[in-house]
């Protein structure tokens, strides 16, 4: 587990440690539409998915190196008909067995195959607080009637179930509805989530940024129900990034904690890095996962903070947000080594600001789905 | 903080999704639960390695005063600090001393 490593994308020295987690998005395919999808604008085809088999290879390289979680996301991972030989095939390599889902698929069989396959633990995403909301949002008719009813069947078998709620502005208002849900579930955890602004979700960006008044609001809201619901329920908060004064921590640093597969076997530093496309990145059909990690360039690239530019360089919270997120200085800098503009010592900050600001007021409510290109099923 | 007020006769134990796991690869001992990976001190993993969901956090604390010829009153106030700390994360459940079942 030594360092090993590479350079950096000023040719700076960096050195990695061993990855703790991976998130395996087994498919693009899913029956909802989400408009926030955090899967790439350009979707992969069913025909160069990984197989069973080769996530069973990925899945040991992984616990070799020291990874112990995997969450199988997608898509939608019910999308795929062998998921529950996949999970086994995880926890035959030792890792602790995560799954992302949004329930569509599901059916109680499968639920007791994967109970069976092992899966430890599910995290079941949440689109509104009725109906209404939820198929509206999800763009699938019928979706939030089916997500209860998994719920339940979740609840028989006893899988320890987190809710994601992903909120913005059209149904931030109804948070404690959705922490009521969650109880009423027996969630260990909910997780509530602000869309992240990138992908998908920029182009929907008028109808789905959160008000200054909703995210003060939301706060307010966590803040209670984490005190009333000590001990029985633990809440995650993400806030919105536009209304923050410093951004995120990119997750501990770039490439520093997490591996992402995406479903043709492209290793990336995490699930929105192909935005940056000026990176390469490697694919698990043609290198192995471990010289991926150490010395491949994209991994490199943005390690450590040696190259970082100013005004993060002689900043001091450099160590604790690495600058922000590199996939949203993309986005919005259209430079991915610039200062997160989300910070407010970035130069870009004010106008991004009053971007927010008019898009949270804007009276837009038509959405723009995520959609798979057209193509012959599998 | 709350001062932990854990009675001597509750059963503490890891409940489903919640497991303890070797790290060959760190050479440590990782509490694995969901969205969360704790490495442990030998003193954590020593306690959590005890919950067997069936003796009380009484029995527990006298074993380990014992193994480790600590102060029984030392060592209980250690462990109700610790397993208050996970049960406020949910990565320990509580049951009542005699009942069994997840
Ligand atoms: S670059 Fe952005 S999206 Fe990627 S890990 Fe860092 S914070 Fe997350
Ligand atoms: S200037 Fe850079 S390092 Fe400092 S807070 Fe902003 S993003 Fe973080």
């Amino acid at each position: 587990m030594d360092d090993i490593g590479g350079h950096d994308i000023l040719g700076n020295p960096v050195s990695a440690r061993a990855p703790m987690a991976m998130l395996a998005e087994l498919t693009h395919r899913c029956p909802l539409a989400c408009p926030y999808c955090s899967n790439p604008v350009e979707l992969t085809r069913v025909n160069s998915e990984l197989s069973a088999a080769e996530w069973a290879d990925v899945f040991q390289q992984a616990a070799a190196m020291g990874v112990l979680q995997v969450h199988l996301s997608g898509g939608e991972p019910a999308s795929r008909r062998d998921l529950a030989e996949i999970a086994a095939s995880a926890r035959d390599a030792g890792l602790y067995v995560n799954l992302i889902t949004s329930g569509i698929g599901l059916t109680q069989a499968r639920l007791r195959d994967l109970d069976a396959a092992g899966v430890e633990h599910i995290q079941l995403s949440l689109q509104g607080i009725d109906a209404e909301m939820a198929d509206w949002i999800g763009g699938y008719t019928g979706s939030f009637a089916r997500k209860m009813q998994v719920a339940e069947w979740i609840g028989e078998i006893g899988f320890p179930l987190t809710l994601n709620a992903v909120v913005h502005r059209q149904n931030l208002d109804r948070l404690p509805e959705m922490i009521d849900l969650a109880e009423r579930l027996g969630c260990r955890r909910i997780e509530v989530a602000t869309v992240q602004f990138h992908g998908w979700a920029d182009l929907n960006r008028r109808p789905l940024m959160p008000t200054l008044e909703q995210a003060a609001e939301a706060r307010k809201v966590v803040n209670e129900a984490r005190l009333r619901l000590r001990g029985r329920m633990v809440i995650d908060y993400v806030p919105a990034d536009h209304h923050a004064t410093f951004p995120k921590s990119c997750m501990g640093g770039w490439a520093s904690t997490g591996i992402n597969i995406a479903p043709d076997g492209t290793v990336l530093p995490c699930h929105a890095a192909q935005t940056i496309q000026s990176l390469e990145f490697d694919n698990i059909r043609a290198r192995s996962l471990a010289e991926i990690w150490y010395n491949g360039r994209a991994f490199n690239a943005f390690r450590g903070t040696a190259w970082l530019p100013e005004p993060c360089a002689s900043c001091d919270r450099r160590e604790i947000d690495y600058g922000g997120c590199r996939c949203q200085a993309m986005a919005l800098a259209g430079d991915p080594t610039a200062t997160d503009p989300v910070c407010s010592r970035s130069p870009l900050n004010p106008v991004l600001k009053a971007q927010a600001q008019q898009d949270a007021v804007s009276e837009d409510v038509a959405l723009v789905y995520r959609r798979m290109p057209k193509e012959t099923r599998a | 903080m709350t001062a932990p007020s854990l009675p001597d006769d509750c059963v503490p134990y890891l409940p489903r999704g919640v497991r303890l796991h070797d790290d060959k690869v760190r050479g440590i001992r990782v509490l694995l639960a969901p969205e969360r990976a704790i490495s442990l001190d030998p003193v954590g993993d020593a306690i959590l390695s005890e919950l067997d969901g069936a003796r009380t956090l009484g029995d527990l604390i006298a074993e380990l005063a014992a193994r480790y010829q600590a102060p029984a009153e030392q060592v209980g106030q250690d462990m109700r600090e610790f397993l208050t700390g996970l049960i406020d994360r949910r990565m320990v459940f509580l049951r009542e001393s005699g009942a069994r079942g997840a």
